[in-house]
């Protein structure tokens, strides 16, 4: 009676997606800069030539100084100095660090809760549904970044703050994507089947459904990591995200503006460039998940 | 109508189809054989992944990449299809060959009336008036069994039920009196009834008209009911052919038997059902000779090699230890 | 009928389906002083009964409401009206499943599997929090499962895209059996299987159905399955139960047309001497259950 045939050996999901994925070189190197880029930001302390924040190291003689000096601290800035004489490659790395971290967090928060709601919305349906998604569907119709500029304004200048504006402009999308996501699987023979064990709805929305909406999250949440970075580097050079002890590369650009005419490019034009990068690789390799998790656009 | 006098107006030789992947190309359907008359309907049948599907595809030229022919001859009346340039494929296609598929909104337009899409059709190979168009559409829906055609022209897909939306699928494909008919599993996805009413017209066209039919199908009883000849894939080799009471009721090659036995029908009810072992096998696993050996209860270690199709008569197998010949054999020593 | 014969018993359940208005239809409604939408009858007036160990078999053309009746029996949908008992026990409360008692295999063993859930635990799920097991005896308990189904229990780890369409199938056989249902009620279990894998799922449905003493209800369009693995058939059209009798006299010599048309519409490989056999197709088509013919549903078409 037993069915001799073996299982298919399946080679694992995750190793058949970095096939597919390093097939398209573009997004390879995008995602190696991008594990690159956090690579440097974690161990930024190690690897700057200077600590930024150490106030005693920085001598205001050095301020504003072109890329290749030799400072008083005996090395040579390869990026040139900012405004208060900090070296200035030191300074976008701890940028960086802070850029990502801010991104990171404000984008894993924003995907929780957002997932949460779209997901719940999809499985109750009713009023509860039309509520959540009513709300939501008002809240995609503003601009993001107008909100997240009308909060940081509200709540004022600190992290928490700061991940909070970005998290309450963001939490939408991900509501969206889930709600669609959630829809078509919550028509799927496998929740019947799970309500017709009966398993608790707790249960069924949280092991079965929110898994299975996986897939368009996780395209969502690297684009909106991306968004998030910029949003707050957008925020900070408006003067309204971070304080000023911590300096991410909005700061940064922000603090090197008004030297733009005055030729001294660099201690804007770096933050800048790192920025750009950044957001870049992460879009990048957003944009390929995109298409390898997207059954219509495969061939 | 004897087949065996009428000239074929299909002749399939060693045709092979492969699919490229990246462990090497899997042979889908490999060195089928087969030849058609007018009026002819043959019943191609297999479970699936035999390559039944492709096979019909295959006669088409619609076969996409990754997929492609890679030897043999398909000639429609006596003209070779396979190499044929795609342009000269699509003025056949339609014409002189169609197709019909499964799932009738796969080639009807969501957008366009069942009138409008006719004329398309009509308007691809012939020229007519508008008003003889509609005319010759209306008339083709008529002869698939759909009342009042001339009002149902104006109807879109979306208003037919399942059932009228194959009718109107075949009536397309039938439009220009094509020589050969593909059928791949056209009545599957329908209600017994309308399948019974979709099989007698079909078998009334192809009587009327002389169109000769591939009915390609999973089903046996469906293709007992149709088909003068039966044609069994497995694995995409083709294993068996016969006229079809014949092949049916004494099949030669154990799978054949197997698929017949296995049928609730074949057993009284509630006993347990003569069933095959194990599954089919994956293209891409193949045993070296015969592909149905590992589940055969009749195999040998002969079987590892791979057999050639055994003509005698109007039959065909593809097996070392024909059924119902090595007993008679027996018998006869 | 001995309360031994009663062991599910369906009393006049109906289900009416309205489509579901947005907020703007009922603006919309309400403005324009309409009624509530027209309902879709999927079932009506259905009465039915089945002893312990019995399989009843229910069969109907797609729209015919099997399969909504099969839903209500299942608890997975609330009828609209009337009730369904097993043991004596409602299947559901306040429209929420209430019991274990009833478990259901699903047609498509591709939808009916979570993808992102390991074949073991998903046959252990259920069990675990209906308390029927201790985590711990999981293990042990999918182990026995898998065997009982015939499947290789080392293969629990894996996921569904690992296994074949049978394997699948058998999978959900075990999860259903492993909740130690009183009624299994099988949704066309083997009509997205090839035809010799479908022999190999109704023996084993036939062997774990002697083996455990099974009640069963199974439904399917294919007339010769039902024929073969039921002891009672329901003959269901357009949301009514149109014959209802023991398997044999039903095929044997139906008493309602449609029956009798449906029989032979079936075609079927001629026996031994027979000629090429010719059907009697049933005219027309099934009308639309929104709007169905009054009086007998099937008397349009009716050859009598």
């Amino acid at each position: 009676m037993t069915d001799i045939s073996p299982p298919q050996k399946a080679t694992p999901p995750l190793l058949l997606f970095w096939r597919e994925f390093r097939r398209n070189r573009v997004a390879a190197v995008a995602l190696g800069l991008t594990v690159l880029l956090v690579f440097v930001a974690v161990f930024a302390p190690l690897i700057a030539p200077q600590d930024p924040y150490d106030l005693g190291a920085l001598s205001l003689m050095d301020a504003r100084r072109p890329p290749g000096f030799t400072g008083s601290g005996g090395y040579t800035h390869i990026l040139g100095t900012d405004p208060q004489g900090r070296d200035l490659l030191s300074a976008i790395l701890y940028g960086l660090r802070i850029s990502i971290e801010i991104g990171i967090m404000a984008g894993a928060i924003a995907l929780a809760i957002g997932a949460t709601l779209g997901v719940v919305a999809a499985y109750l349906g009713g009023w509860v549904e039309s509520l959540i998604m009513r709300i939501v569907d008002l809240q995609l119709s503003f601009p993001a970044i107008l909100l997240a500029l009308v909060l940081s304004a509200l709540l004022g200048q600190g992290k928490a703050q700061l991940v909070t504006a970005l998290v309450a402009a963001q939490y939408a999308y991900f509501a969206r994507t889930a709600y669609g996501a959630a829809t078509s699987e919550r028509r799927k023979d496998y929740i019947e089947a799970a309500l017709a064990t009966p398993l608790h709805a707790r249960r069924v929305v949280f092991k079965h459904l929110l898994p299975n909406c996986a897939p368009p999250l996780i395209v969502v949440a690297t684009v909106q990591i991306a968004s998030s970075i910029s949003l707050e580097a957008t925020l900070s050079f408006l003067g309204l995200g971070l304080p000023v002890t911590e300096p991410s590369l909005g700061m940064l650009i922000s603090n090197g503006f008004p030297y733009m005419m005055s030729g001294r490019y660099w201690i804007s034009v770096y933050p800048g460039v790192m920025l750009i990068l950044l957001i870049m690789a992460i879009n990048i390799v957003g944009d390929q998940i995109r298409d390898q998790l997207n059954p219509r656009l495969r061939r | 109508m004897t087949p065996e006098t009428s000239k074929p107006v299909l002749e399939v030789e060693n045709l092979q189809t492969e699919f490229a992947t990246p462990n090497g190309a899997l042979r889908a359907v490999d060195g089928v054989s087969f030849s058609l008359s007018p009026g002819e309907i043959i019943g191609l049948v297999g479970e699936s992944g035999s390559g039944k599907s492709v096979t019909g595809f295959s006669l088409l030229g619609l076969v996409d990449a990754p997929g492609r022919i890679a030897g043999g001859s398909v000639k429609l009346d006596g003209t070779e299809l396979v190499g044929m340039s795609p342009q000269d494929l699509r003025k056949r296609r339609g014409k002189e060959i169609a197709m019909i598929f499964q799932d009738p909104i796969a080639t009807l337009n969501p957008l366009l009336t069942i009138g409008q899409q006719m004329e398309m059709a009509l308007a691809a190979h012939e020229k007519l008036s508008r008003k003889a168009a509609a005319e010759k559409s209306a008339e083709a829906l008529a002869r698939v069994g759909i009342p009042s055609a001339r009002e149902r022209l104006t109807s879109y897909p979306h208003e037919f039920s399942g059932g009228m939306r194959q009718r109107a699928a075949i009536a397309i494909a039938l439009l220009h009196r094509p020589a050969v008919v593909v059928a791949d599993e056209p009545t599957t996805a329908l209600d017994v009834s309308i399948q019974a009413q979709i099989i007698h017209e079909m078998k009334a066209l192809a009587r009327d008209y002389g169109v000769a039919m591939i009915w390609i199908s999973h089903d046996l009883a469906v293709v007992s009911a149709l088909a003068s000849r039966i044609l069994v894939m497995y694995a995409g080799r083709l294993v068996e052919e016969g006229p079809s009471a014949q092949v049916l009721r004494d099949p030669r090659h154990p799978y054949t038997r197997g698929l017949i036995d296995s049928l609730p029908s074949a057993t009284a009810p509630g006993q347990m059902l003569t069933q095959i072992p194990g599954s089919m096998p994956a293209l891409g696993a193949l045993p070296p000779g015969c592909a149905f050996a590992p589940r055969c209860s009749f195999a040998t270690d002969a079987c590892g090699a791979r057999p050639e199709m055994v003509q005698f008569g109007a039959r065909g197998w593809r097996c070392l230890h024909p059924l119902g010949l090595e007993q008679k054999e027996r018998a006869a020593s | 009928m001995k309360p031994r014969d009663q062991y599910l018993k369906v009393e006049d359940v109906s289900k009416t389906f309205t489509s579901r208005q947005t907020m703007g239809g009922k603006l919309a409604r309400a403005i324009t002083r309409k009624g509530p939408p027209p309902g879709l009858q999927a079932v009506s007036g259905v009465t039915l009964e089945l002893a312990k160990g019995q399989t009843l078999g229910l069969v109907g053309e797609s729209g015919c409401g099997k399969s909504t009746l099969g839903r209500i029996m299942a608890g997975i949908h609330s009828p609209s009206a009337g009730t369904v008992r097993i043991d004596g026990l409602p299947v559901m409360e306040h429209g929420k499943k209430t019991t274990t008692a009833v478990q259901t295999v699903f047609q498509d063993p591709f939808a009916s599997l979570d993808p992102r859930m390991k074949v073991g635990d998903a046959v252990a799920e259920g069990p675990i929090l209906h308390g029927l097991i201790m985590p711990s005896m999981a293990q042990k308990y999918v182990e026995r499962w898998f065997a009982r189904v015939g499947l290789d229990p080392s293969l629990s780890h894996r996921y569904p895209h690992q296994f074949s369409g049978g394997q699948r199938q058998r999978i959900a056989i075990a999860r259903a059996l492993a909740m130690q249902p009183k009624l299994l009620i099988c949704d066309e279990p083997v009509a997205s299987l090839d035809v010799s894998i479908q022999a190999q799922v109704i023996n084993l449905f036939l062997e774990l159905r002697r083996e455990l003493e099974l009640t069963c209800v199974f439904i399917s369009h294919d007339l010769s399955v039902v024929r073969h693995v039921s002891d009672r058939v329901a003959v269901m059209y357009l949301g009514r139960i149109v014959e209802l009798g023991e398997t044999q006299s039903v095929f044997g010599r139906p008493a309602h047309p449609y029956t009798a048309a449906l029989l032979d519409s079936v075609p079927r490989i001629a026996a031994e001497g027979e000629a090429l056999v010719e059907f009697k197709p049933i005219e027309g088509e099934i009308p639309s259950p929104l709007n169905p013919p009054p009086g007998c549903h099937f008397a349009p078409r009716c050859p009598r």
